[in-house]
């Protein structure tokens, strides 16, 4: 048995590293410079390591601009994200009406057609709204994710009716009840929902793509694939730009990786 | 009299309630669901090619993607990604929940982090990630095949070296969380039925084929609906990692239905392609339910 743990731990070990080698390369390798990148042999670590990459990155790349639109559209969605699905989720799981039920099937029915599968004519509903070229065409679409709604279902479902008609004997209208009473209970689930919601906005591909053609309102992924599109792809940028884009994802995993590791909602259901 | 009015009065006020805490996502499912799905099928009926005025011409479109050779390569690359990517991504999840499932094991939640961690990635930095790794003159991988005095891999002229490095990048990027859901599934199984079965003696195998499995298998529906749904939609990553080629070897539907739709203007064509993709999408969704 004991030796079977040990054997157990060594392709832990073996496996994890397998797991972090590709991203940890990539970090290294941003750390050399040009001609080192690409002359044998290779080493692991930069000869001499520095951070021009970096300064290229940020300054003759626009990366300030692509980052400051991602946070936009990340920080603007996940905030709506929020408000909606609890209200949502709230009276599906609170009121009891027969339409509320064909609304939750609708809902669920949107899991089946993903937004990849009819870009053309989600471009084409953009375009109509006047929504094309702007911000606001990577927010909008995206705010009435099912994957929040159902999440803040299945949390309220928990919670006990009493308590609701307690308030209401007491007088308190529905909108009071969920503001004040609802809402506050509900912190933590909010919590993993925003951390969700803003790993999707921040890495959204879909959207930003069908929405936003001029670069000053590119966003980060866009910018990433526009560079590493190019017919002669400037892998010394690329690199220092990718390890740049990873950094508010890796901040948010690392504050929050308890929530995130211990929610069932990582069932990898894409919002 | 008075109480019924009264009773009927708050309940109209409730329903009121409950319509304008779902009004927001009723009036975004109308929008960005109900009508693009609608005009998908419309458009799959028309010439439309994004400019013009559209012409309604029947099945044309779809007898045209059915007697479409290139259609059918793609359709046939998305599902050979698919059969393979999922069972090998399956197996290699369950695998790694069953070494780390051990809270004997030192640091094991550390091991749990580093290898959930890729799933946080967009899937343009995934396929960047590999791309650097696959390089087949500047690629790690060739340089260490080389200091083996091995051959070096054509990972990007290569049809099927390409096809493996994207199953590779996915099955790396989407490992984690399903690994998770399964370590959450083996925490479900009773203690006490491992221990009656090595009571009757049962090996660790048969443990495993006789209790462990079954126990996993409503995780494991789950698993593999969602896996081959991930696997149908693959796009950024394939499209920064191999740009769908050498040639179309990896262009996947969702690649296609992009150039078509988008690069080619063939609207109609193009969702005449979103519609077969959305019924394979809707025959999985089914078997699930």
């Amino acid at each position: 048995m004991k030796s079977n743990n040990k054997l157990n731990g060594f392709l832990g070990i073996l496996f994890s590293l397998l797991w972090v080698f590709p991203v940890f390369w990539l970090v290294v390798s941003s750390f050399k410079n040009g001609t080192e990148l690409f002359s044998y042999p290779m080493t692991l670590f930069p000869n001499n390591p520095s951070f021009d990459n970096y300064v290229v990155a940020l300054f003759r790349f626009d990366f300030i601009r692509y980052t400051a639109n991602t946070a936009f559209i990340t920080i603007i969605a996940t905030v709506i994200t929020l408000i909606m699905s609890s209200m949502c989720g709230f009276a599906l799981a609170k009121y009891k009406y027969i339409w509320l039920k064909v609304l939750f099937i609708c809902l669920l029915a949107t899991t089946m057609l993903p937004t990849e599968v009819i870009m053309r004519p989600s471009f084409t509903v953009i375009y109509k709204l006047g929504l094309y070229n702007s911000l606001w065409a990577c927010i909008i679409p995206t705010v009435g994710t099912m994957t929040g709604v159902f999440l803040m279902r299945q949390f309220f479902t928990s919670i006990p009716n009493e308590l609701l008609e307690a308030a209401r004997i007491d007088g308190a209208n529905e909108g009071r009840i969920f503001v004040s009473l609802m809402l506050p209970l509900c912190k933590s689930q909010l919590a993993i929902l925003g951390i969700f919601s803003f790993r999707w906005r921040w890495n959204d591909f879909i959207w930003p793509l069908i929405s936003l053609r001029s670069p000053d309102k590119y966003t980060l992924q866009i910018a990433l694939r526009t560079l590493s599109g190019a017919e002669a792809v400037d892998w010394t940028t690329l690199l220092a730009a990718s390890v740049l884009t990873m950094i508010p994802v890796l901040i948010v995993f690392i504050l929050f990786n308890r929530q995130i590791m211990s929610t069932n909602v990582s069932s990898g259901v894409k919002g | 009299m008075n109480i019924s009015v009264r009773k009927k009065n708050n309940l109209d006020t409730k329903q009121k309630w409950a319509l304008f805490f779902c009004a927001p996502n009723i009036l975004f499912f109308l929008i960005f669901f109900v009508i693009p799905a609608t005009l998908g099928i419309s458009y799959s009926f028309t010439n439309y090619n994004g400019l013009s005025r559209m012409d309604f011409v029947g099945l044309v479109n779809y007898v045209k993607l059915f007697k479409d050779l290139e259609f059918y390569k793609v359709l046939f690359n998305t599902i050979k990604f698919t059969l393979v990517s999922v069972p090998l991504g399956y197996f290699t999840a369950l695998f790694l929940a069953l070494l780390l499932n051990n809270e004997k094991i030192k640091g094991n939640s550390l091991m749990r982090i580093l290898i959930y961690w890729p799933t946080l990635l967009s899937t343009i930095m995934v396929g960047l990630t590999w791309r650097w790794i696959f390089g087949e003159n500047f690629g790690i991988l060739n340089y260490i095949l080389q200091s083996f005095d091995l051959e070096k891999i054509k990972w990007a002229t290569d049809s099927n070296a390409a096809f493996i490095t994207t199953i590779i990048a996915f099955v790396w990027a989407n490992c984690g969380t399903n690994m998770l859901i399964f370590i959450g599934g083996l925490k479900q199984i009773p203690q006490s039925l491992h221990e009656a079965a090595k009571i009757d003696g049962a090996t660790a195998l048969q443990d495993f084929i006789h209790v462990t499995l079954p126990g996993l298998s409503a995780v494991s529906f789950m698993i593999v609906i969602l896996s081959i749904i991930t696997a149908f939609k693959s796009f950024a990553m394939v499209l920064t990692l191999t740009g769908g080629g050498p040639g179309s070897a990896t262009t996947y539907m969702i690649q296609y239905i992009y150039q078509t739709g988008f690069d080619k203007m063939q609207v109609g064509y193009s969702s005449a392609a979103s519609m077969v993709m959305f019924a394979i999408l809707l025959i999985v969704s089914v078997i699930q339910t």
